[in-house]
């Protein structure tokens, strides 16, 4: 039977061109540049609304826009960050680089590779259109709670479907992975030689599936409790509003590391290459992240604890919360400990992974300090909350996924990127993303609330300070645009290694690579 | 044909345009609900064309992979990809089973003790519904204006049962139909195929016929509550996937029918099996803990 079709390789082994080679493509390659491409342009989509919510904090007062549409603003703004910007930016990433590190051809299920990302611009057309209907779009914090997200207008439903697509989009995408790692490996590529970033998101994957679903369940309860009469977040019908907290938090925490293991993953990659030196404690690592996942699924509600728990709910998940700091401890100290006398050099990437390394260790610390039970009644719902995941998502996801561009794109394009401007992009960047979340530390403990349009003029100069970090460190990210565009069109010629230091499957072939990574299976050793 | 394989055996398909068709009937199925749920009229009719969509997307997609699979272009690896895809959803399924019965959980365990006064929540209960009595099943709400009394709930013991009885079965005789066709005895796997398809048929007749009588004599509807709620969000998406795998089962059956798998080649059989037995166990847990206890 394989003669056959064997006889045609040479013939599929060219992409289709034009349009539909992007919408009916089951390359793993092509999948990947489609969700990296979306995940950019979701990131400017975000990254406008946070310039609105940035001026219109520039100074006390309203300025530019109405409380409602603010409170759009930093609806929206959340969930295209974390569902169309940061997801797909590291699905995107998955889709390049596993098959290549594992040493397959593809995806283990490459149409449904496809479904997973074409089901994404069609959910963000439901969430994004809701901005032109009566009631104007949701309103009620990314995380609608029940009751406020009732009151939501005509988006209501528009909501929860879109949420809905993006869950079944990213279940699709999680069990895509798990089939390819588990089943695609090349001979000889046993688990304990995976690249750390591989076995990250196969945890994020598993966190995928378990969380997602679950969400889904508390979208859907918030549906039947609007439209079709049911009470589960009802206390005249026997439910509570606080159910929904628990359900959503459920799936929430584990998001978390959804968005952070895989950074994690890219960050192994990257400083052991620049380091020239191996991943010091290589299957601590791996340990360590497990134990993060297994820990995520315990600590939810960390996110309630001024909600009215019973004492006994405050202490469990204080403990459980606090002891994730050991083994995320365990992943600092490793990178700190991979660069231990290595000969360094301090390529846009590195810059960016050390960048990572110190900016979500900041964003950790404040992370401690709200699991503090006690603490975490003062610091609730204030700036200084806004701060911490801004710390850990933009200089920590983000940061990462950057790094990753950086990292790979000689590998996906051929080319090399302009080392100048990448180091420019990346100092521009830092300096002003400092200027822009630090002084919320500032602002939140001196009791700024979160998701209010106007503000007492006590936190005047400190907001004035943060938007001038936004808006510059907005305009920085049009620099890495033009880095990429740049690199994608031409200039100086990668090689296969690329960098020095870099060792694993992905070098061995040329750059660009083949469409098909391996057609014939490499021996690990 | 649709797809390459390379001499070690690597299998990878080539483009489909069926992801795109699914993209855009799930959008318009859905799109077409959220405005249909908003009083717009052209909401069904959107809905509709959704749903004819997605039927010609399954029938489309489901079909190519039939007509690869039995053109022998699946290998083994092909085949045990296809396994691990489909644990890892019927694993995502469990967890949104998960919601509904935590929400259970929840309700029975912290807001209905507390409305009833019990703990440090007793607040509530002292100032907003101080004669609301915390008993399980829960037939009086708090509010009754909002969400009705009920006048009898549904014991475990007689339709339920029943019920439980006939998805057991169903799946002893779909295993039955199974060791059919790993023996090739094609008439005992086909009788069986049909016996696990008129059982899991009967079972939601009798569902059916409980909801009737649920909504029309014991006033146990979706507005009576939280027990309503529970009740008809675990049974009623359960009987969406006992409707679903039947329909999973009759495609079987045809296939069968047809002469379709081997006894030593036939994941869709398998897959489709497992779904089943996925759901036999789903209603366990809710006989348990939605009937008994
Ligand atoms: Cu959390």
């Amino acid at each position: 039977m394989s003669h056959s079709h064997a006889a045609h390789d040479e013939h599929h082994d060219r992409a289709p061109s034009g349009l539909m080679r992007w919408v009916t493509t089951t390359n793993h390659k092509d999948i990947g540049t489609l969700y990296l491409s979306f995940s950019l342009l979701m990131f400017f989509v975000g990254g406008t609304m946070a310039m609105v919510i940035r001026a219109e904090l520039f100074q006390p007062g309203l300025q530019f826009v109405d409380p409602q549409f603010f409170n759009s603003m930093t609806t929206i703004h959340a969930l295209v960050m974390i569902f169309g910007a940061v997801m797909p930016g590291f699905v995107g990433l998955a889709n390049w680089m596993v098959p290549m590190m594992i040493g397959a051809p593809d995806m283990a299920l490459p149409r449904m590779n496809n479904w997973s990302f074409w089901l994404l611009p069609f959910a963000f057309i439901l969430l994004l259109s809701t901005f032109f209907m009566p009631g104007g779009a949701p309103a009620g914090g990314w995380t609608m709670y029940a009751p406020l997200v009732m009151q939501t207008g005509d988006a209501f439903p528009f909501l929860i479907f879109a949420v809905h697509i993006l869950g079944i989009s990213s279940i699709m995408g999680a069990i895509n992975i798990i089939a390819t790692v588990f089943n695609m490996r090349a001979p000889g590529m046993t688990f304990m030689k995976l690249p750390l970033f591989v076995w990250t998101w196969i945890i994020t994957a598993f966190l995928l599936i378990a969380s997602m679903p679950v969400l889904a369940g508390a979208v859907t309860m918030l549906l039947t409790d609007r439209f079709f009469g049911t009470s589960f977040f009802s206390a005249a019908g026997g439910g509570d509003p606080v159910m929904y907290q628990h359900i959503f938090w459920f799936f929430g925490h584990p998001e978390v590391y959804i968005m952070i293991l895989p950074a994690f993953g890219v960050v192994s990659a990257i400083v052991p290459t620049f380091a020239r030196k191996p991943l010091f404690g290589y299957s601590s690592m791996v340990y360590a992240t497990a134990s993060i996942a297994f820990l995520s699924f315990i600590v939810w509600a960390h996110h309630m604890f001024t909600v009215g728990m019973p004492l006994a709910g405050e202490l469990f998940f204080m403990y459980t919360t606090v002891l994730i700091a050991v083994p995320t401890g365990v992943k600092i100290f490793n990178w700190v400990a991979t660069m231990w006398k290595g000969s360094m050099t301090f390529e846009t990437p590195m810059l960016f992974a050390l960048g990572f390394i110190v900016m979500f260790t900041i964003g950790g610390f404040s992370g401690l300090m709200l699991g503090v039970t006690p603490a975490d009644f003062q610091y609730h719902d204030t700036y200084f909350v806004v701060a911490h995941f801004h710390y850990v998502l933009v200089t920590g996801a983000v940061y990462s996924i950057m790094a990753a561009v950086y990292f790979w794109l000689p590998k996906w394009t051929g080319h090399m990127y302009d080392e100048k401007l990448g180091k420019l992009h990346f100092w521009l960047s830092t300096i002003f993303v400092n200027v822009l979340f630090f002084p919320q530390h500032f602002l939140g403990l001196a009791g700024m609330p979160r998701r209010i349009p106007d503000y007492n003029v006590q936190f005047a100069d400190w907001n004035m300070v943060s938007s001038i970090g936004g808006f510059m460190f907005g305009l920085s990210q049009l620099l890495f645009v033009y880095i990429v565009i740049r690199c994608v069109r031409g200039g100086q010629k990668a090689t296969a290694q690329v960098w020095e230091g870099a060792h694993g499957l992905e070098w061995t072939l040329p750059s660009p690579p083949p469409y098909h990574s391996f057609t014939t299976p490499p021996v690990v050793k | 044909m649709s797809g390459s394989q390379s001499a070690s055996g690597y299998y990878v398909p080539h483009g489909s345009h069926w992801p795109i068709v699914g993209s855009i009937a799930l959008f318009t199925l859905l799109g077409g609900f959220a405005l249909a749920l908003n009083g717009y009229g052209i909401g069904k009719g959107s809905m509709v064309i959704g749903v004819i969509f997605l039927l010609i997307m399954l029938f489309g997609w489901f079909g190519t992979v039939i007509r690869e699979s039995e053109t022998g272009m699946y290998n083994g690896q092909v085949d045990v990809s296809f396994r691990w895809g489909m644990v890892w959803f019927i694993f995502s399924e469990v967890m949104f089973f998960a919601a509904f019965f935590g929400a259970l959980y929840y309700a029975r365990h912290f807001s209905v003790p507390w409305l009833g006064g019990e703990g440090a929540k007793a607040a509530t209960h002292q100032f907003l519904w101080s004669s609301f009595e915390n008993v399980w099943p829960l037939k009086s709400t708090p509010n009754q204006t909002l969400f009705t009394q009920i006048k009898e709930v549904i014991g475990p013991w007689g339709i339920p049962a029943l019920n439980t009885a006939l998805l057991l079965s169903s799946g002893v005789t779909i295993t039955i139909a199974h060791w059919g066709l790993q023996k090739n005895k094609r008439g005992q796997l086909n009788l069986f195929l049909f016996l696990t398809i008129a059982l899991g048929v009967i079972f939601l007749f009798c569902q059916g016929y409980e909801y009737i009588h649920a909504y029309h004599e014991l006033g146990l509807t979706l507005h009576s509550g939280i027990y309503g709620s529970t009740f008809f969000m675990l049974t009623g998406f359960h009987g969406l996937h006992v409707t679903l795998g039947a329909i999973m089962l009759t495609v079987i059956l045809f296939r069968c029918l047809k002469g379709h798998f081997k006894p030593h080649h036939h994941f869709g059989f398998e897959g489709v099996a497992w779904y089943w037995h996925f759901v036999d166990v789903v209603w366990l847990g809710l006989f348990i803990f939605v009937y008994i206890l």
